[in-house]
């Protein structure tokens, strides 16, 4: 095994380990995979589960507390914050998928 | 580390190895739960989201024969001379080594859909599970005559696969002389990123307002009109160009004459200019038109949107810029991304026994550069409606800028920015 096979390796025991917990932990349900799923029609510009690229200008997501969430994409559907592009995204979701979002980005860290 | 403990790592890092198979290797798995054929927007995050929607519980394969992924979108910078082809590269590392996909750098020559395998350049067969074919485009250069000798021979490039032709079109570019003409030749839709020529046009056309302001860009397309943001693009050419930039719809390009650089329409005038870019008229990859998944009009894929499904082969999924689109549904690098994520999530669910979504969503947002520091977009919102099987815009969301804005530039290359990592980090 050559060094830098072996560091890619290395690299790669968390992924298979955190994969195993998780699989050891609970098994995962189709309403969870369904959230993750709606979650990630955000991440092209908020990053992969709301972890935006550092320095890139787009807002994280990730780890903000969920009522703030909610209270901003509410307030760019209403028009009470100005926006380029967030009001009609967020015109799109439903208030259902709103809450379901901002639950999953607040528990992303 | 104490040595002890780091013999331990490498003797661990190694049984790892051994049953996840081939993932730090270069030999060619034989087998693959999901295997997905190409490495662009669509099948790279297919890949990738595979692997975290299955908390890494799935094995996937990918099979790409570029090296790194070049980005389409942000390629008309390049085009126009104000990035270089580095900043539109990301390398497949990320998925290897954060993902642990197995990343085979080759080329599917064949699909035995019967047999569930595929057949790679090298000869080697892989089995699979569940096939994601992500096939981009091919480009259709016998529908214009002379096109596709012009086109070998470097001397009209489409640069419309973003790579050796963006960079080599904007060196045909800085040798035009000033007071020169460069045309640009669009195909009927559908074809991949609608706004994408317009955008190209107006880089051209800020390059050489810059440095050959006496040159010109001559849009020749053949639709009626501008078919994506057209009030603002021609508001921009307006302001920022006058004079300088010419648009002419209902031009179908029927040939190319070399060495008197004459575009033929099949009706107007033909014209004569120093650069010719012709895009060509384009179907599916032609992976998925030999497979037989072709069945709209020979040309693209119609799928079962729930699960990006092809309707002329159970098992094999197709997506991106090769399928059949939906009401609305552009060809861009963002749906393909957002499609491979539908066709995962119903993947995984699938593989595990859960009841596949309903009800699933899309995105797209486009941003188009008018002059290398203003940008303008388009988006849209969109949800599967289970009536009428497909996906519609939901009513009363998406739209396009008020104005073309700096504010947007800096969102647009964060987009980029944001976008790569989700598909590639």
């Amino acid at each position: 095994m050559t060094m830098s096979s072996l560091r890619r390796t290395l690299r790669l025991l968390p992924v298979l380990a955190s994969g195993l917990l998780c699989t050891l932990a609970h098994s995962q349900s189709a309403q969870e995979l369904n959230t993750r799923a709606l979650a990630a029609t955000c991440a092209n510009c908020h990053g992969t589960d709301g972890r935006a690229v550092a320095g890139s200008g787009s807002a994280r997501l990730a780890g903000q507390s969920a009522g703030f969430i909610i209270e901003q994409l509410q307030a760019f559907r209403s028009g009470s914050r100005p926006a380029t592009v967030m009001h009609q995204l967020a015109k799109g979701y439903s208030d259902a998928q709103i809450r379901d979002l901002a639950t999953y980005f607040s528990a992303q860290r | 580390m104490q040595r002890r403990e780091w013999i331990k790592a490498v003797a661990g890092a190694g049984a790892i190895a051994g049953l996840v198979g081939c993932a730090t290797g270069k030999v060619t798995p034989s087998s693959a739960q999901v295997l997905v054929v190409g490495g662009g927007y669509g099948g790279a995050t297919a890949a990738k989201y595979i692997r975290l929607f299955s908390r890494n519980t799935v094995d996937v394969v990918l099979v790409e024969p570029n090296h790194n992924f070049i980005s389409c979108p942000i390629s008309n910078l390049v085009v126009g001379g104000v990035r270089r082809l580095a900043d539109i590269t990301t390398s497949y590392d990320g998925l290897r080594d954060r993902h642990g996909i197995t990343v085979v750098h080759d080329t599917v020559t064949a699909v035995d859909a019967a047999r569930k395998s595929v057949r790679l350049a090298n000869g080697a067969d892989i089995r699979y599970d569940t096939l994601v074919l992500s096939p981009g485009i091919e480009l259709l250069f016998d529908a214009v005559q002379g096109l596709l000798q012009a086109n070998a021979e470097g001397q009209v490039l489409h640069a419309w696969k973003a790579g050796a032709q963006t960079e080599a079109l904007f060196r045909q570019l800085q040798a035009m002389p000033d007071g020169g003409v460069f045309a640009l030749a669009i195909p009927e839709a559908p074809y991949r990123c609608p706004p994408g020529p317009y955008e190209r046009a107006s880089m051209v056309a800020a390059y050489l307002k810059k440095n050959k302001p006496r040159s010109k860009v001559l849009v020749v397309d053949a639709n009626q009109d501008v078919t994506s943001k057209g009030p603002l693009f021609k508001k921009a050419w307006a302001d920022l160009y006058p004079g300088m930039l010419e648009y002419r719809g209902q031009h179908k390009l029927v040939g190319v004459d070399m060495p008197t650089r004459t575009l033929r329409f099949d009706f107007q005038d033909a014209v004569k200019a120093d650069v010719l870019n012709v895009i060509p008229p384009m179907r599916a990859g032609a992976l998925a038109v030999q497979t037989g998944l072709a069945n709209a009009n020979g040309r693209w894929c119609h799928v079962d949107f729930l699960n990006f499904e092809s309707t002329a082969a159970p098992g094999i999924h197709v997506l991106g810029d090769a399928i059949q689109t939906a009401p609305g549904m552009p060809k861009s690098g963002h749906m393909a991304n957002n499609q491979a994520k539908v066709a995962a999530a119903a993947i995984v669910a699938r593989l595990k026994g859960l009841e596949v979504n309903t009800s699933p969503m899309l995105t797209n947002t486009c941003y188009s550069f008018v002059s290398p520091s203003e940008v303008i977009h388009v988006a849209s919102v969109h949800e599967y409606v289970a009536a009428e099987k497909t996906f519609k815009a939901v009513a009363g969301s998406g739209g396009v800028s008020a104005a073309r804005s700096e504010q947007e530039a800096l969102y647009a290359m964060a987009w980029a920015r944001n976008i790569w990592a989700d598909t590639l980090g």
